[in-house]
Parts: structure tokens; sequence; C-alpha cells
């Protein structure tokens, strides 16, 4: 082939958590890696220091470090018939692109999921009966469980906490529950590598209200590292200093738990290791037996297309676009909703939300004193933590009282209901709600039906002329009786701790538009699992069509926890990376029988 | 193709033409493809990344036409009036400052999906509200005309002559979604855009024109770019009187 460079052990597609993770573990091992990066490289001193970072304007408001829509969007619809539109100004989907992915810019909320998470859909039996489960299938949710459980995990997991530094605290240890950590997360071997950080104004407000009603608050586990650190690979990380211009924004301080402050310190220098950057996939190229992959087709920015040969090809190019390159590589089989055959694509989900805004006459909330992951956090109504033999929904919602930030332009509609978002009115309203206001979050759990998943786009194309990925998706009826009731628990909260002239966005009231919605937790389309006819990877995230191709990112998770993702993202990406260079690259072929 | 692979250039040129060739376009990078291998040591900031103060020196670039501006002027102090709270829209720099983000990627639209086909009713039922299909430069190009000629057909008058109540009431209509602007203009759409572009201005970091005295900032009591609040997390509810520190150093 033309323009083809010398083959590697591995390539690596996209360079952010998951592909940076998977690198520095396959090059310790010894294998020769590339990652080729659609974005520039970018790094602490050199692109965001303190005096270039707290820029509202630029890095939040206008986006600079995101993937722009011009260089790939989505398209979206409703449902199937539906003739989908393109996504053409920002939204929900907030991707990265440089390296580091959007690891750099994320606000590090770093949750292991719960057990409950990984086997819905045989917990659910267990516990409530099969006909219950059926009846939910039934109605058209698809539940199936990881076939990988909490338990086998939980190694990969503390992998990922101790490479990024995670500040939290215990809340069970091997069983035995500590009050003041979350007494409902799965066991922990050990603690959190460093502390949980310090409580902010509204932070101490949540957490003595809610120990009040009898709840069990905990500081969010956070990639804002509470102290200086050393990670497993030597690198060194500083204190947060709770600046305040966190998500969206990279961290000036080495205190973001990113690719840049924990892994790419150690990464870059391995001579097995090599990064493209500026380089695009198109896609990956299948031998003509079709059972594995040469390699990849990639596109510089000056337009020079390439192909880089190896022996195994990893997918980690974000969640959409995992899905994207499998069904651009033409490995698998699309996932068709009517006959519910194929199964890329298949069980899409996204994370059902509320919040509920207050007011604090008189309070002094400060709120320019925060950080990405800084808040107090109720698992009470997460996941099965809670009863729901008698509620007509499975699944729940952390319940957070947050503070993430008090930039100005994000929050000048942050003003009391009533008030106009102009004129006098609306400059005497923020003058006096901007230290008022308190916010409650509910992160839902999202479970796939059927008729929600990802194609490709028959009309829209990105600058390459490649069909862009089309979503089809709305709320399901479960996951809109179960935020209802995680945004009533809400309510009771802000009106215990005071708060008044509430307002509750509630997500899942209205159709699903990006528009109109926050979270950039896309999920599902590519998912793991034990059978080949449900699930597009098998356990090791090895693709069931093609051995030699890996993909890790949320796209593998069959259902969404309670929780944002990267965790679970983290300790998956260290599973693949293990099982590839302990077991496949001595041994190629499926790590599971189908 | 010449492989991505560029043996003749070391790590800094690497790093350089990423840097430099990024700063002259719209989009974050351009350049040739780097092959990196090792630690980038150097420790020059970025290019595409300095920080690029607003234009300065008084003229307008974008925003040339004369009763464009007056039109937008009366707008926007009417959406920010000088008042106790502070300085009008105008006052603080928000003309400059839209001046000077017109002028940049953003005012292109360099971010945004403007592929067709277009279709503006269906894409607005699925999306919710109307999408967007023109660049913000040409958007106030198409909608402060408009605004004009709403203001002559319906009193007889310069939309910067009309009264700051018939001001208010027209822009409570167009926020209403009550008053058309023709078929070129989303009225209730143009309203959000200026709305929207008077704030930032108001809010920003001094740094982009607007914000003059860090007046927006005082309003509120946001201490702006100082980065390290572990001496005052634990001071709760307290009033720190912190004095606000912008990106560039007071003029
Ligand atoms: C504002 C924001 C806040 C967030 N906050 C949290 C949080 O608090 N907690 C949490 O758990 N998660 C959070 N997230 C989500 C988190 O950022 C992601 O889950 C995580 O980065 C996913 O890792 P990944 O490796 O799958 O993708 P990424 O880290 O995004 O890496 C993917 C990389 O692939 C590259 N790429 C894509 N396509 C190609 C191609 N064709 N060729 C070459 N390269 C390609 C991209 O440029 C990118 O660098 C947040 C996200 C955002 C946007
Ligand atoms: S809040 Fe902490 S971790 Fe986040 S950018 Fe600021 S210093 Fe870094």
């Amino acid at each position: 082939m033309a323009n083809e460079r010398p083959k590697a052990d591995v390539v690596i597609v996209g360079l952010g958590w998951a592909g940076s993770v998977m690198a520095e573990e396959l090059t310790r091992a010894g294998l020769n890696v590339v990652a080729i990066e659609r974005g520039a490289w970018r790094d602490t001193s050199t692109d965001f220091p303190p005096a270039v970072d707290p820029d509202e304007l630029r890095w939040h408001t206008r986006r600079e470090l995101l993937q722009p829509m011009s260089v790939e969007t989505t398209t979206f619809r409703n449902k199937t018939g539906q003739t989908a539109a393109p996504v053409r100004n920002w939204n929900a989907f907030q991707f990265g692109w440089n390296v580091g992915g959007a690891g750099t810019h994320w606000a590090g909320m770093s949750w292991r999921f719960l057990p409950w998470d990984f086997e819905v859909a045989t917990q659910t039996a267990e516990r409530y009966g099969e006909a219950r489960l059926d009846s939910l299938m039934a109605e058209g949710l698809q539940l199936q469980d990881w076939g990988v459980t909490y338990e086998e995990m939980a190694p990969y997991y503390d992998r990922f906490e101790r490479i990024a530094g995670t500040s939290g605290k215990a809340g069970n240890l091997n069983g035995e529950r500590i009050k003041g950590g979350n007494v409902f997360e799965g066991p922990r071997e050990r603690d959190y590598p460093t502390p949980e950080l310090k409580d902010t104004n509204w932070m101490r407000m949540y957490r003595e209200t809610t120990e009040g009603m009898g709840y069990n608050p905990f500081t969010i586990p956070a990639g804002n590292i509470s102290q200086s650190y050393v990670n497993p690979l030597g690198v060194t990380m500083g204190p947060c200093t709770y600046c305040g211009f966190c998500d969206f924004h990279g961290c000036g301080n080495f205190s973001k738990s990113s690719p840049q402050a924990c892994i790419l310190p150690a990464l870059m220098r391995r001579p097995n290791f090599t990064v493209l950057t500026e380089t695009e996939v198109l896609h990956a190229v299948k031998h003509e037996d079709g059972k594995t992959v040469k390699g990849v087709q990639f596109v510089t920015r000056d337009g020079e297309e390439g192909f880089q040969p190896a022996d195994v090809v990893c997918i980690t190019a974000y969640q959409m676009d995992n899905v994207r390159l499998m069904l651009l590589s033409g490995i698998g089989e699309q996932y068709d909703p009517t006959t519910m055959k194929g199964t890329i694509g298949r069980n899409y989900s996204y994370q059902t939300c509320s919040s509920v805004t207050g007011f604090f006459s008189g309070a002094k909330m400060n709120p320019f004193i925060g950080g990405g992951a800084l808040g107090v956090q109720i698992d009470d109504y997460n996941g099965d933590n809670f009863d729901h033999a008698d509620l007509d929904f499975i699944g729940g919602a952390g319940i957070m009282g947050y503070s993430t930030n008090g930039r100005p332009i994000a929050n000048m509609n942050g003003i009391r209901p009533g008030n106009k978002r102009w004129g006098s009115e609306w400059k005497e309203a923020y003058a006096r709600d901007y230290q008022e206001v308190a916010n409650i979050f509910c992160q839902g759990t999202s479970m796939p039906t059927r008729d929600a998943y990802l194609s490709l786009d028959p009309t829209y194309k990105d600058r390459h002329g490649q069909p862009l990925l089309r979503l089809t998706f709305d709320w399901n009826r479960n996951d809109k009786s179960m935020i209802d009731f995680a945004t009533e628990k809400a309510i009771e909260i802000m009106k215990e701790a005071g708060g008044e002239d509430l307002m509750v966005d509630n997500q899942a009231e209205a159709a699903w538009n990006p528009y109109k919605q926050h979270s950039s937790h896309t999920i599902g389309g590519l998912v793991m699992g034990s059978d080949p006819s449900t699930s597009a990877l098998n356990p090791y995230l090895q693709s069931w069509d093609c051995h030699n191709v890996f993909s890790v990112g949320a796209s593998a998770f069959p259902n969404n926890g309670g929780y944002n993702p990267t965790l679970t993202v983290g300790a998956l990406a260290v599973r693949a990376a293990r099982a590839i260079h302990e077991t496949y690259i001595n041994n190629p072929g499926p790590l599971v029988e189908a | 193709m010449t492989s991505p692979k560029s043996p003749g250039m070391n790590r800094r040129q690497a790093l350089f033409s990423i840097g430099t060739a990024a700063a002259a376009t719209g989009l974050a990078t351009t350049g040739r493809a780097a092959e990196l291998h090792g630690f980038p040591h150097e420790t020059a900031m970025s290019a595409d990344h300095l920080p690029v103060p607003a234009h300065r020196g008084g003229s307008f670039r974008i925003l040339t036409d004369e009763t464009d501006r007056a039109t937008l002027k009366a707008a926007f102090d009417r959406l920010i009036p000088a008042d106790d709270q502070g300085p009008s829209a105008s006052e603080a720099g928000c003309l400059e400052f839209l001046d000077d983000q017109l002028s940049r990627p953003y005012g292109e639209g360099a971010a945004l999906y403007l592929d067709g086909p277009m279709n503006r009713e269906r894409e607005a039922a699925i999306m919710g509200a109307a999408q967007v299909f023109a660049t913000p430069r040409d958007r106030y190009a198409a909608g402060l005309p408009a605004l004009e000629a709403y203001a002559q057909a319906t009193d007889g008058a310069a939309f910067a002559a009309l009264s700051p109540d018939r001001i208010d009431e027209i822009l409570t209509g167009l926020e209403a979604g009550e008053i058309d602007l023709g078929d070129d203009v989303d009225g209730q759409a143009f309203f959000e855009l200026m709305l929207q572009n008077a704030r930032e201005g108001y809010l920003a970091d001094p740094l982009y024109g607007g914000n003059r005295d860090m007046a927006g900032w005082k309003m509120i009591g946001f201490p702006g770019a100082r980065y390290d609040f572990r001496p005052y997390i634990e001071k709760r509810g307290e009033e720190l009187n912190l004095t606000p520190v912008s990106l560039i150093p007071n003029d």
C-alpha cells in the first residue's frame, strides 16, 4: 500500500483517557505502540498555564479546547422514520480533540459504578422476580449484563485511581462500611490515594442538611487532587487550588487528573512509543478473510493519506467515534431496531438528569471557589440502593450539592424566577443572586431501549466526505419515572436546607434534544457482553467480529449508571490492555469462544 | 504523500510548526502533522494558545456602518442600561468587544457545521428551536438593518432615536417572538444573540475589550482570574472583599 508506515505491534486510535492508559500498559509490557490523534499536542505549561487558563469567554463560552462541529458533528432524531438533522452549533456533546482528549477539559468526578450497574438484568430478576424483568423488557427496555462483575473490575478501578490520583474517602473498605465515605459503594481494597477535598459553604450546608434528614452524605471522589501526590508512574501532581475554572478548561496547576498531568510525562519518554498528532484515522482496513484487520488508513492535517499497519488496533476515539469507526470500517453488523439483529450501534443510552436551584437570602456562597468535581452527594437513591418493589421504575440518581464554579457568563441566568434576563432588573437581580444561589443536581441512570441506537447518516458528511454518525434517541418511560422520583427528593432537600424561590429543570420532561440537554455523557453503541448476538465486544473489549480489534470507551457500557463514566472507562482500558499483552499477543485469536 | 513522519524535523521544529501555523487560522490547529518521540521539553507557549487582547485604537473593523452601530448601541444600552449597579453596555466597552469578537473565528462561525441540505422548519422541529444557519457576522449584518427598517416602518424614526420605553417594548416583543423582522432574520434568535453578546462583553475578562474597570465583575463580586482560593475555602459564608484580577494589568 502506498505511503505505508513501518508496522507497529499496536496502533491506538485517539490518545485521550482510554488511549493513553492503554498505551502506558502496552509500552510498559515492551510492545511497540503508535498512537494516532486527530488533535494537537497540548501540555500544561505550554497551553493552559495559570496566566491563560482562567479565561471563561475563551474556554467555556467559545469552547476553544473542544472539537468543533465543522470538524465532525452528529445528526439527531427522536425516532426511526424521522429525517435526522445535523447538530450545527455547540450542544451537549463536548468532544475533545487534542492529545489528552476530553480528559483534558473534563471536570474530574471519579466514580466507581455500583455492583448493580454491571448486572441490572440479573439483579433485577433476582431481587424483584423474573416477571418484573420480563415486563420491563416487554415495555422496550433492552437490559443485559456486562459480562464482567464489580468484583472483577475492582482491581482495575484501583489501578486507574492510583494513576489518576483520585481524592476521596472510602465508604466500604473490604466490606466494612465507613461513615463519611459512600457507604453504598462496592467493596474497595484500600482507601483513595489522596484524602477528600474541602467543603465550600454550600457543600457544608448540603452535608448537614442531608445528614439531618437521615441520608449518608459524602464528598464526591475527585480528579481534582487534594494534596501533592506521586503516582505509580513517578509523575508528580500538585494540590488543587479550587480555582473555579475546571470543566471546559485545562488545569494550570498539574492538579486535575488528566493524561497530561498523570500519564504523558512517563509515556512520552518510552522509546517504544510514537504519537502522530493532527492526524485523523478514517477507518480500519480488513484482511481479505474479514476476520482481522491489517491496520488503519489515516489522513494528516495537510490532507495526505497514509496507512499504519499493526497487529492489533485499539479504537479509543471516544464513545461516538468508536461506534462510527467500527461502522466506517465495516466491522460487525449495524443494529436494526426492527429485526433486532446486528450489534453495532445497539444499546445507546444517555444520562437522565435534573437540577433544582434555590436562593438563600443574605447568604455568601462565594461560588467562585470551585472545582470541577467539588461537591457532596447522597447515593441513598442511586442504582438499586433503595427498594423498588413498590416503585414503577428501576434505577436511580446520585443527588449532589455542588460547587463547580462561579463563572460569571455561565451563571448569568442564575437569578430568582420572575426576573427579566436584561435591563436594570437583571443587573439588580444578578448583583444580589450571584452570592445567594445554590444548586442540587440529580445524575441518574439511563436504560437502553430497542429504539435508541446509532447508525450512519444517509445524507450528511464530515469534512472528508465520510458519513456522520446519526443518533436516534428519546427518553423512555422508566427513566422518566425515575428522574421524577429523584427530583422530588432533591426538592425536599433544597427546602429543608432553607432554599427559596425554587427553579426545577427536569430534563426528561420534554423530548430529548442536544441543545436542551447539558450532560456530555453519551453511552453505549458498542457494548461488551458475553453473548455475541447482543454485544459487539466480549468481556475483554475485543470485537467478536475481528479478533485483533479492541475498543474502549463509554460505548462499551450496556447501560448507564447514575454517575459520570470516566473511572469505568479507565478501568476497562487497563483490563483490555492487560488482556492484550498478557494473553492475546502470544496467542492471537478470540479470547472468549463465541 | 510525504510520510507524516518528517525525519528532518526535531521536536522543537515540530512544536513550532504546530503553534505558529495554527495562529493564522480560525480553527485551533493547522500546519504539519507532527510525529512525536520523547517528551517535548520546550517551555514557550504554543502560539495559538497565547491570549490575544482585543484590537485597540478606537476604530471599528466589522461594525463599520454608523447607523448599524447606533442601532446596536441603542439596543445594548437597554439590555444593560447605566444605573446604580454600574455602567451601561456601551460604557463598559461592549460595542468594541463585539466588533473584536466578530473579527475572530467566532465571528466567522468557524466552529459551526454549515453544510447542506438546510431545512429550517424540519431542523427546528427536531431540535426544539431554530438552528443557526449563518455566521454571527452575517447575522448582525442582516439583523441590525432589519431592526432599523422595523423602527422606520412602525415609528417613522431611527431605532436609535426611539425613547427608552419604546426600545424596551420592541426588545420585549422580539424576545417573545412577536415581532417579525422579515424573511431573512429570525427576530427572536437575533434578540438572543444580542443579549448573549452584550452580557458576554459585560462579564468577560477585560482582555477582550469589554467589562471596563471590571465593572461587570464588581457588580456581582466575582474576583476574576485569581486561580488560588485555598486561603479562603474554609472562610465559609464570609464576605471576602476580594478585589478582582484580570488577565491583563489594569490600564
Ligand atoms: C465538560 C466535560 C466534563 C466532564 N466531566 C466528567 C466528570 O466529572 N467525570 C467523568 O467521569 N467524566 C466526565 N466527562 C467525560 C470524560 O471527559 C470522558 O468520559 C473521557 O474523556 C472519555 O475518555 P475516552 O478515552 O473515551 O475519550 P477522550 O478522552 O475524549 O479521547 C478520545 C480521543 O480520540 C480522538 N479522536 C476521535 N476521533 C479520532 C479519529 N478518527 N482519529 C484520531 N483521533 C480521534 C479525539 O481527538 C480525542 O483526543 C466530562 C466531559 C466533558 C466534556
Ligand atoms: S479546580 Fe483544581 S483541578 Fe480544576 S483546574 Fe482548578 S486547580 Fe485544576
